[in-house]
């Protein structure tokens, strides 16, 4: 007899596996069932996230039972169509996979019984029929307490008789039945001993067969459901539906919670953004007046620490999104504003469902590829991420801010208006357009033989589990700060060295001059001498340096652009991440003090253009800078997000080109209007 | 476009508030979709929402609220409910 019985040793870990319908509760039991033990990585060759945690249950028999809990996405059969369920359905049934489970747990959401047992009766079948060695499943009977609201009962010892495995009824909101669910899990446990529906393949697709099985669902569950008294519908969900889906307010309340969120996305984080980037100045000050002075401190100073607080600063603003993403989801919001944008965004190639990523775009373009999933279109799905980095991310936000205050003025038109901020509105309205103008030119050129679905569940109305709420914050910070924090952390070492290393001895020289410069100066000059004649030489190096001489290379280039070598440096190191903009300036302008942008934009308007002994920024130059900036592929992290979601090198290679020659035409069409 | 209305033939034909029985499928690759969402013939269905624009629907079916598109929506032949 096969069963999975725990011995008593102490490495004996159980592997069970979460499987279960969307929306039935399964990641708030999985939440319950690991608490903080829990961790997200990549299933091997696949983009989908595989959420694993530990928990050690307490046996009857004495000791504790290690078990390894595996969280599967959501799927309604086994003859999986997303990426989702296939990843779910595979593991499911390839015996040599290191995750393959000893233990099913199937989530079935009580309050909508037949559904859930047809997936439920698929994967008894499957364990009975295919797997070798079978393995058992245990059902969790979840959402008890709604069942109950809505005056009926459900027999569990008759339906676990009648499907020949354990069932036990839960409520994971409540917390009701998890103990008992538990002990279930880790106890003795047979595999299936019957099929449900014999004979009959799992994975064809046939209308006829997917009837008869609900056939045999139907008289299986008839007696095991008692309906006690006669109760309306969830009127509450109904109603609200009629307010948040209206022709007119729903779009309202949707635009007004969409400023609610970007204004606390910008406004919010600015002050843990601020502390962060205060933290690090503090970290890095302490770092050049501590360490000894040589190549290792400044690469940590310089390199690394740089590099990280470019990472970390951007923690609030993803924690505060996903915040705000993960209480619309939890409420069942996000599926009426998918019902609500279908028509429109269908017109563009995309789906409702590819609302979430685009307006996640405009905080960051990093959790808002990894929020696509969801789409199960293989063409809508690509066109989401491919265009949603040209949704203006907050990185874009202090380049915009710089320059518009170069070159824009601060006047007021019609009275109230200020001139920067329709600018600055323009430059978002200009990203949102191009988004929406590349997916409808990608919906043309883009094969697919796949048909466009709409079919999508419009869960109740419920308040938000925080619990839920918190983990999906954590989770989405972790995988922000391990997965593209180590492709930021490299470029900028790489950055740190190109910008701070020259070919042969052309530095030496460079401290030589200003040594004999430093003696001749009296001392009465003092210390704003010392500092200038330090901004000095570091602008002379990274003139000299390799990052310098690359932007004398690629000046030809830029140059139809209105731009010259010193910009050409910061296109360059602005390719780790756009933000890296304004401070590559000011070390270049040679101010010493970043975060002193008074200072860079006194000294970039002063600038002369030797070729026409004009101002260096003029509106025309500015307007291009931005418009490059609006457009070009800047951005690391996110072509590494694309890569890890798109599994393809093909996708960040078109992206980043197309994306370059956009940037580039956009700046060449606006530098020749206006000069 | 305009049908003799006695009843209306698909799901994507009812009104707002109106109940009916799902009878049967015209497209293939749609009705094991919602075969397996529990769209069975013999349910009955009931239109609850109508997104703006008039399009995707929601109905509610088996003890569920469920969103598609009147495409989607054309392809489930209905009958009165008796």
């Amino acid at each position: 007899m096969e069963t999975s019985a725990p011995d008593n040793k102490p490495a004996a870990k159980l592997k069970v596996a979460l499987i279960g319908n969307p929306n039935c509760g399964k990641s708030t039991l999985f939440n319950i069932l690991t608490g903080l033990n829990q961790s997200t990585a990549n299933f091997p060759g696949a983009t989908v996230d595989k959420k694993t945690g530990f928990s050690k249950i307490p046996s009857l028999s004495g000791g504790t039972v290690s078990v390894e809990f595996i969280d599967l996405p959501g799927a309604y059969s086994l003859n999986a169509k997303s990426l989702d369920e296939k990843i779910a359905v595979e593991l499911l049934q390839d015996t040599s996979n290191p995750h393959h489970p000893d233990v099913i747990l199937f989530v079935a959401d009580a309050s909508n019984l037949k559904r859930s047992m047809f997936l439920a009766t698929q994967v008894i079948d499957m364990s009975y029929r295919k797997l070798h060695p079978k393995i058992p499943v245990v059902i969790a009977l979840n959402m008890m307490d709604v069942v109950e609201k809505r005056g009926m009962e459900i027999e569990s010892e008759l339906l676990s008789q009648r499907l020949g495995v354990p069932v036990v009824p839960i409520s994971a909101r409540v917390r009701s039945g998890i103990n008992f669910l538990e002990q279930t899990i880790v106890s003795p446990l047979e595999v299936p001993q019957k099929e449900i529906f014999p004979k009959i393949s799992i994975e064809e697709q046939n209308d006829t067969r997917t009837i008869e099985r609900y056939r045999i669902i139907t008289e299986i569950i008839s007696g095991c459901l008692k309906i006690k008294m006669k109760k309306d519908e969830d009127v509450f969900s109904s109603n609200t539906d009629k307010i948040l889906t209206h022709k007119i307010w729903g779009y309202l309340i949707f635009i007004a919670i969409l400023l609610l969120i970007f204004e606390s996305v910008f406004f919010i984080s600015a002050y843990p953004m601020q502390w962060i980037e205060s933290l690090f100045i503090f970290f890095s000050q302490w770092g050049t007046d501590q360490l000894p002075k040589g190549e290792l401190s400044d690469l940590l100073v310089n390199g690394i620490l740089a590099g990280l607080s470019g990472i970390v600063v951007f923690v609030p603003q993803i924690a505060l999104l996903f915040f705000f993403i993960a209480i619309l989801e939890d409420t069942g919001y996000m599926a009426r504003v998918s019902f609500i944008m279908d028509k429109l965004m269908r017109k563009f190639g995309l789906n409702g469902r590819s609302v979430i990523p685009l307006l996640s775009g405009v905080a960051c373009a990093v959790p808002a590829i990894m929020s696509t999933r969801t789409i199960s279109n293989w063409k809508e799905r690509i066109i989401t991420i491919f265009v949603t980095p040209l949704m203006s991310c907050s990185a874009r936000l202090p380049v915009y801010t710089l320059l518009i205050a170069l070159v824009v003025p601060a006047e007021r038109k019609l009275g109230f208006l200020n001139m920067q901020g329709i600018v600055l509105m323009a430059m978002y309205l200009i990203g949102f357009l191009a988004a929406i103008g590349s997916a409808f030119a990608m919906k043309y050129i883009l094969k697919s033989k796949e048909r466009s679905f709409f079919i999508m569940e419009l869960p109740p109305y419920r308040s938000p589990r925080w619990k839920n709420v918190g983990l999906m914050i954590m989770d989405k910070v972790k995988v922000f700060l391990f997965d593209a924090g180590k492709v930021i952390i490299a470029i900028s070492i790489i950055l740190w060295f190109l910008a701070s290393h020259g070919p042969g001895d052309s530095f030496s020289e460079i401290e030589k001059k200003y040594e004999i410069i430093s003696d001749q100066t009296p001392l009465s000059s003092g210390r704003g001498g010392e500092v200038s004649g330090a901004g000095e030489v570091a602008a002379e190096k990274l003139e000299a340096s390799y990052a310098g001489r690359l932007g004398k290379f690629i000046e030809p280039a830029i140059k139809p652009l209105g731009f010259d070598w010193k910009v050409g440096i910061a296109l360059v190191t602005s390719f780790a991440a756009r933000e890296v903009f304004v401070g590559t300036m000011a070390t270049i302008y040679s101010v010493g003090d970043e975060s002193n942008d008074q200072s860079i934009r006194q000294k970039m308007r002063t600038e002369i253009n030797p070729e026409t002994n004009k101002p260096r920024y003029t509106f025309a130059v500015g307007l291009s800078l931005m418009l490059f900036y609006a457009f070009a592929m800047q951005c690391m992290s996110t072509l590494a997000v694309v890569y890890r979601e798109t599994g393809k090198l093909k996708w960040p290679v078109i992206q980043f080109i197309y994306m370059g020659l956009l940037a580039y035409l956009a700046s060449f069409v606006a530098y020749n209007i206006f000069k | 476009m305009k049908k003799l209305k006695l009843f209306p033939h698909t799901l994507a034909d009812l009104e707002l508030g109106e109940s009916a029985i799902i009878d049967s499928f015209t497209d293939k690759e749609i009705s094991i979709k919602l075969l397996e969402m529990g769209c069975l013939p013999g349910e009955i269905v009931q239109l609850k929402n109508i997104a703006p624009f008039g399009d995707p629907i929601a109905i509610s079916v088996s003890g569920y609220t469920l969103g598609l598109r009147k495409a989607e929506a054309s392809s489930v032949i209905i009958k009165p409910v008796r």
